[in-house]
């Protein structure tokens, strides 16, 4: 495990330039992949806003949501966030079982969240409130639903990566893989409060 | 040095864009102010929009400063976006996706309620100006 954090932090040898450069160039490859994500959710946010009245004579956002359960669902997921920049932390100090803790708790919060998402979906359409009953709930679960397929693929990504980390510990690649999972999930974060702020309490309350 | 060496991406230094390697994740302290203070402004949220003593235009301004003063915390603690000069690449680039939203968002909400208003059916539109 020395002998890794030291072929990452103390480049005696050209090649240890190499690999700290190349965290630089790929963290700010995926920065800007993550600012495009952000233009994606835009655009949906946008047509929730002007398909939010459109709706059909169905139920609109007072009868359907539910603020309890969304204050439970942002509480899972601010946590998950605190905890995966608890677990970076750990990692700049090559603080294996830390680490480890901090992306299993992670983890743990994301399905969770996950859990009670799609707990609230099945429940809209037993109730026949699927996407296909008004232009306001397909938005709704267009919105809503990419969001959950992001927390979904970064669960997925994360077991991955956590597997990886165990069979291999701090390698240049892990932390840098570790470093793209971590910015992710903090966007996924601030994207979730644009969804609770204005799906949740706009629409559920206003 | 050539313009060459320059660019080349190889040889990284301070300034490069991106997310430096060792201490480049704020500290325990930076990450427990942003916890709490997200943690605040979202309690905030959910305790400001069910009142029924304001008026609903200005719960909904309410709701939109703290969601934003609550990204901007995301941003500042847990993204570590913040104004010093080897982040100035990352600052532009945020910039930019920001005017893109602006733009799609109250650009979408501009025109389509227009659109909304003006193409009424004739019925409607009699009962308006009634």
């Amino acid at each position: 495990m020395s002998s890794d954090s030291a072929s990452l932090d103390m480049p005696s040898e050209d090649p240890g330039v190499q690999l700290t450069s190349r965290q630089h160039v790929t963290g700010f490859g995926f920065y800007l992949y993550l600012l495009s994500d952000g233009i994606l959710f835009a655009a949906l946010f946008a047509a929730f806003a002007v398909l939010r009245t459109a709706t059909d004579g169905g139920p609109d956002g007072h009868m359907l949501f539910s603020a309890r359960n969304a204050f439970v669902e942002t509480a899972c997921l601010l946590t998950s966030s605190f905890t995966c920049g608890i677990a970076m932390l750990a990692c700049d100090r090559r603080n294996k079982f830390v680490a480890l803790i901090g992306f299993l708790v992670t983890a743990v919060l994301g399905i969770a969240f996950l859990t009670l998402e799609i707990h609230e979906f099945s429940d809209l359409m037993a109730k026949g409130y699927g996407p296909d009953r008004s232009a306001f709930l397909s938005s709704f679960f267009t919105l809503v639903g990419t969001h959950g397929l992001h927390v979904t693929c970064g669960i997925l990504w994360l077991g991955v990566l956590l597997v990886q980390f165990l069979l291999r510990g701090f390698t240049p690649a892990i932390l840098r893989r570790f470093l793209c999972l971590s910015l992710f999930w903090h966007v996924l974060d601030v994207v979730w409060i644009g969804v609770f702020t204005f799906v949740y309490l706009v629409g559920g309350y206003l | 040095m050539t313009a060459q060496q320059r660019h080349d991406p190889r040889r990284g230094d301070a300034s490069t864009p991106g997310l430096e390697g060792r201490q480049a994740h704020g500290s325990l302290r930076g990450y427990i102010t942003g916890y709490v203070l997200a943690g605040a402004l979202t309690i905030a949220a959910f305790a400001i929009a069910p009142s029924t003593g304001m008026a609903p235009f200005s719960v909904v301004a309410a709701l939109a400063v703290l969601a934003i003063a609550q990204m901007l915390v995301h941003l500042i603690f847990f993204l570590h976006i913040n104004t010093a000069p080897a982040q100035k690449t990352n600052v532009l680039a945020f910039a930019a996706a920001i005017l893109i939203i602006a733009i799609v968002v109250i650009g979408s909400i501009w025109i389509m309620g227009h659109l909304n208003r003006n193409m009424l059916p004739m019925d409607h539109l009699m009962q308006m100006q009634r």
